[in-house]
């Protein structure tokens, strides 16, 4: 089991691990933990940002209406940072971290700057990667924040559970993913 | 123990993010933009498999449908994915396959999580202005599923037919396309992307 695995074994090995995660917990999501980060470094500025509430329903409350919503949800994870939502995500690198060291695919030196689909397009341009890198992200968490999930909770975790939400995001997601792709990396560059 | 978990179950997926190469933002660009669909089969058979799984669990009383969370539908789901695919498409990474590459070792990874964090940041800021536009108002029942889950929290779109049955026919169906859609479409010529086998 070296190297990228497979089409069907990677599909196995991916229900496998949503499956789990449902049977034991609850489906697998990522995006939010972006807010509960930005959450912590914002209370580390400004201590006031979350309060405890005995009016709410978590007991924890914030001035910001993002973090307030729920019943301050989001506050009382902002406020406690060893909660199973977060630490899941920060366990995600380290498990990556563990394939990469136990013989799963290698990424080379440069392609651990870019792709080299980019590279091919672009040529060897690290600033120019990061710049576009950052802004992807930034589009990516907004339009997870709004849509109310990302591709782990919405789209696998989602259709999953056959929930009309999870259709609705995969459809339009692929759309312009698809749109996007071809359009800045083209069909044909690099690989024919 | 809930901690426990958290590392166990997060170390997992991350791990299975790398091997299946979803860390990989060659290979979720060249999904994109079909020439290379292994990880779209990936994708496909993982969730019809799961979601049988699921199902079929659920039915037979070995997992419990209170551990289901199923988001709401709103426009803003519409909106939000087409965002969220313009910067796939663009540079590759989503949220989670963008963490699972720093433990990768990939810096671009590094710009897009930093990208995703004031992303989030500005929606904080933003998220009483979108609700103003009536963009996270439900449509489509809300919390819905196609499937009747057991869980009275959610509506059924289709009550009339056993959950387990429209979910199995749901995902085998998901599971035959990925069996069929062509690993490389167009070409049988080209060179196989770094990191994976000749044989493959």
């Amino acid at each position: 089991m070296t190297g990228q695995l497979d089409w069907l074994r990677g599909g196995i090995a991916l229900a496998f691990a949503f499956l789990i995660a449902v049977w034991l917990v609850k489906p697998i999501g990522v995006s939010t933990q972006f807010v509960i980060a930005d959450g912590m470094a914002w209370d580390l500025v400004n201590p006031s940002l979350v309060v405890e509430d005995p009016e709410t329903k978590t007991g924890y409350n914030s001035d910001n209406a993002y973090l307030a919503k729920s019943g301050g949800k989001y506050a009382k994870n902002v406020a406690n940072p060893i909660n199973y939502s977060f630490i899941f995500v920060l366990a995600m690198v380290f498990g990556a971290w563990l394939s990469r060291m136990t013989r799963g695919p290698q990424p080379s030196k440069a392609d651990r700057v870019a792709p080299r689909v980019w590279r091919n397009r672009f040529g060897d341009r690290p600033m120019a990667r990061y710049a576009l890198a950052f802004a992807g992200g930034f589009l990516v968490l907004y339009g997870a924040r709004l849509a109310g999930g990302c591709t782990s909770g919405h789209m696998m975790s989602g259709m999953m559970q056959t929930s009309v939400s999870g259709y609705l995001f995969a459809m339009t997601t692929f759309a312009t993913g698809i749109a996007a792709a071809l359009t800045l990396y083209r069909r044909g560059d690099g690989h024919r | 123990m809930e901690i426990v978990l958290a590392i166990f179950l997060g170390t997992l997926f991350g791990f299975v993010l790398h091997r299946v190469g979803a860390s990989n933002p060659e290979n979720i660009i060249n999904m994109l933009r079909l020439t290379d669909l292994h990880l779209m089969k990936t994708i496909l058979f993982a969730i019809g498999l799961s979601s049988s799984v699921l199902f079929l669990g659920m039915a037979v009383g070995l997992i419990d449908p209170g551990h289901l969370s199923v988001k709401g539908s709103f426009n803003g789901v519409l909106l939000g994915g087409a965002l969220l695919g313009l910067g796939l498409g663009s540079v590759g990474y989503c949220p989670g396959t963008g963490l699972a590459a720093m433990g990768d070792g990939r810096r671009d990874a590094v710009a897009f999580v930093f990208g995703g964090l004031a992303g989030a940041f500005a929606y904080m800021l933003t998220y009483p202005a979108a609700k103003a536009t009536g963009l996270l108002d439900p449509i489509a029942g809300g919390k819905s599923t196609l499937a009747a889950t057991g869980n009275e929290s959610y509506v059924a779109l289709v009550p009339g037919v056993p959950g387990w049955m429209l979910a199995l026919g749901i995902g085998i169906l998901l599971m035959g396309i990925a069996w069929v859609l062509p690993g490389r479409p167009g070409s049988g010529s080209r060179p196989l992307p770094h990191g994976v086998p000749a044989n493959f």
